[in-house]
């Protein structure tokens, strides 16, 4: 082989940088493509129609929800003056619960469902590199993270202009803003709630990289979940408290402040941002020295 | 890159190489035990041993997959598995059973096992997709779920993804398990016809004959260690065939084979045999009909891997360690 050939043979057998995100997209179609992927999304999606459903029957008659004494998820009673604001009802309702039970699902089995499946040992032989795949994961734990909370808010925003007027609205303190601008909080709101989950999104990856079953991580990230979420409510453990990544999460309701009220926003997205760290550091600790054996 | 990567110039003298291998589990449970193992360039190398025996722990440390205990590994003549991301792309793998992806195609198990490798060429995956399914006879059912494929489909979509890039080094665990004998036939039609092409292909199986049938050179294991390795010639000729003569006049058959020149002479029932002598057979035969032996049969019975299994292992091949 000549010199010159030597060098075209290398030419086109060199791997462009790009090519590595050729498996992230084959992770976010194959986790789209998963029908129960389809059935999370498909719940969350009916929640807000629910919700939209239950609140336009009992307002049929002109009165306010709940009779006016009852209580239920934040800016509920506004639906009935508009639309918008069955998103940050929608979200709200779901934020607690549903969004991040359907995070835990995906990000619980994200690298234990591989291993159970066997895929695992095809994906790191092929080499995707075990930091590599890791990233890939959980990048495609937070785009669900975003998917899981759009969903919600679109289904949300199409079912209250549906059922219920549009138009100008009033900010928690006082304010009127245009539509447009509500529209853009909405928006904002939708992102933050997504970032609210990165910490969950984080915890469920390293619990998926202790064990070889999908269902058992699912079960175990889920069971944090619900675990932490009780501990939040429980008056003798205040001191713990402000440390539990679901502390803050409803902090997103300060965006319907006028002025916008910060703090505890930036806290949430501080604690998410620690979570994230340490989690994501163990997941790479234990994944990256793991004996692969099934 | 601490080492320059071996180019042609650079004679690979083997693509396998280990060095007192040792993996010890948590549970103290010594599954490999000091393995030397040498896979040669170019050569189908038969990795042979019971249920048990520490194969699987073996391969799992030559892919990355397992961190040895103690020893290193060299695949392609680079330490595994530090650098394991320029040595898996030039290696194909079938490691104990296909895995998939039920719910996806077989063509999209493939594509998605071709995006894992990052030196993976995009604008070539569907064409490499093809004909890998191509050559392990899928292509009709390459649009079929998964799922619903029977075992021995599942085998040849494993095949194909180790065959996604054309590959220096094969590593096959059990390839025609599940196979009807037609597969099987075909799987090792396969397997010579790569080795034709220069891949060193390192085949695991406990059939004995599977081996035979393919292989240049194998290492039989037992217990975690390494038993013997070398040329099938040379393990097979290390126990040599018996000759065995079938007569109702054995105990006068075992006298005459002694003169001749017979070792290890024993009679059951009608049957007397020893090992071969240098002199022509004819010449035995003679003797034997001379002395009024009334020779049924006579026949040289040839040494298969079995036999020397057998002989190094002093247990028969279905025993699990």
């Amino acid at each position: 082989m000549s010199r010159v050939d030597a060098v075209r043979a290398d030419a086109v057998r060199r791997p462009s940088a790009l090519w590595t995100f050729g498996l992230l997209r084959s992770e976010l179609v194959t986790t789209v493509r998963r029908w129960r992927t389809l059935a999370l999304l498909g719940v969350l999606a009916a929640v807000p129609v629910l919700v939209g459903i239950a609140v336009k029957i009992e307002t049929r008659d002109g009165g306010p929800v709940g009779g006016g004494h009852g209580e239920g998820p934040a800016f509920i009673t506004q639906i009935t003056n508009n639309g918008l604001f069955l998103v940050f009802t929608a979200l709200a309702a779901t934020l607690p619960v549903f969004l991040p039970m359907a995070v835990g699902v995906v990000a619980g089995d994200a690298i234990a469902g591989e291993a159970g499946a066997g895929t695992l040992r095809y994906l790191l032989v092929a080499p995707a590199g075990r930091t590599r795949l890791l990233l890939i994961k959980y990048a495609t734990v937070m785009a669900f993270c975003l998917l899981a909370t759009l969903v919600v808010a679109v289904s949300a925003l199409a079912v209250g202009a549906l059922l219920f007027p549009t138009g100008e609205l009033t900010t928690i303190s006082g304010t009127r803003i245009s539509f447009a601008e509500g529209l853009g909080r909405a928006l904002l709101i939708a992102l933050v709630v997504a970032a609210s989950l990165v910490g969950m999104a984080a915890l469920g990856l390293f619990v998926s990289t202790l064990t070889n079953s999908g269902i058992a991580a699912m079960a175990t990230t889920v069971g944090l979940l619900i675990t932490v979420q009780i501990v939040d409510q429980i008056p003798q453990l205040q001191a713990l408290q402000p440390y539990l990544f679901p502390h803050y999460w409803l902090s997103f309701a300060d965006l319907m402040r006028e002025p916008v009220y910060w703090d505890d926003l930036v806290r949430n997205l501080g604690l998410q941002g620690v979570y994230a760290a340490v989690f994501g550091s163990a997941a790479w600790a234990r994944f990256t020295a793991k004996d692969i054996s099934v | 890159m601490d080492e320059p990567p071996a180019g042609p110039a650079a004679v690979q003298a083997s693509v396998i190489a280990t060095r007192g291998l040792t993996k010890r589990y948590r549970g103290g449970q010594l599954a490999v035990d000091g393995l030397d193992l040498t896979v040669p360039a170019g050569s189908v190398f038969g990795f042979l041993g019971p249920n048990g025996s520490g194969k699987t722990t073996t391969i799992r440390m030559l892919m990355g997959l397992i961190e040895p205990t103690a020893g290193t590994v060299r695949v392609l003549g680079r330490p595994m598995p530090r650098a394991a991301r320029t040595v898996l792309p030039q290696v194909g793998a079938l490691i104990e059973g296909p895995a998939l992806y039920g719910f996806l195609s077989g063509r999209d198990n493939l594509l998605r096992y071709d995006a894992a490798d990052p030196t993976a060429d995009p604008r070539t995956r569907h064409v490499r997709v093809a004909a890998a399914l191509d050559r392990v006879g899928l292509e009709a059912a390459a649009g079929k779920k998964a799922k619903a494929y029977s075992l021995g489909m599942k085998q040849r979509l494993g095949l194909a993804a180790a065959l996604l890039q054309p590959r220096r080094l094969l590593v096959l665990d059990e390839p025609t398990n599940g196979l009807d004998p037609q597969g099987m036939r075909e799987i090792r039609a396969l397997i010579r016809e790569l080795a034709a092409d220069g891949t060193t292909v390192f085949l695991s199986s406990h059939l004995l004959d599977e081996i035979e049938q393919v292989c240049t050179h194998a290492a039989v294991m037992a217990q975690g260690r390494l038993v013997t390795q070398g040329a099938v010639a040379d393990l097979a000729a290390g126990a040599r065939g018996r000759l065995v003569v079938t007569t109702p006049d054995a105990a006068e058959a075992a006298r005459v084979l002694k003169e001749q020149g017979v070792a290890d002479v024993t009679a059951d029932g009608d049957r007397v045999s020893g090992e071969p002598p240098e002199r022509d057979l004819a010449e035995v035969t003679e003797a034997l009909v001379t002395a009024g032996v009334r020779v049924r049969g006579l026949t040289v019975e040839r040494a298969s891997l079995e036999d020397a299994f057998v002989a190094l292992t002093g247990e028969g091949f279905d025993v699990a360690g």
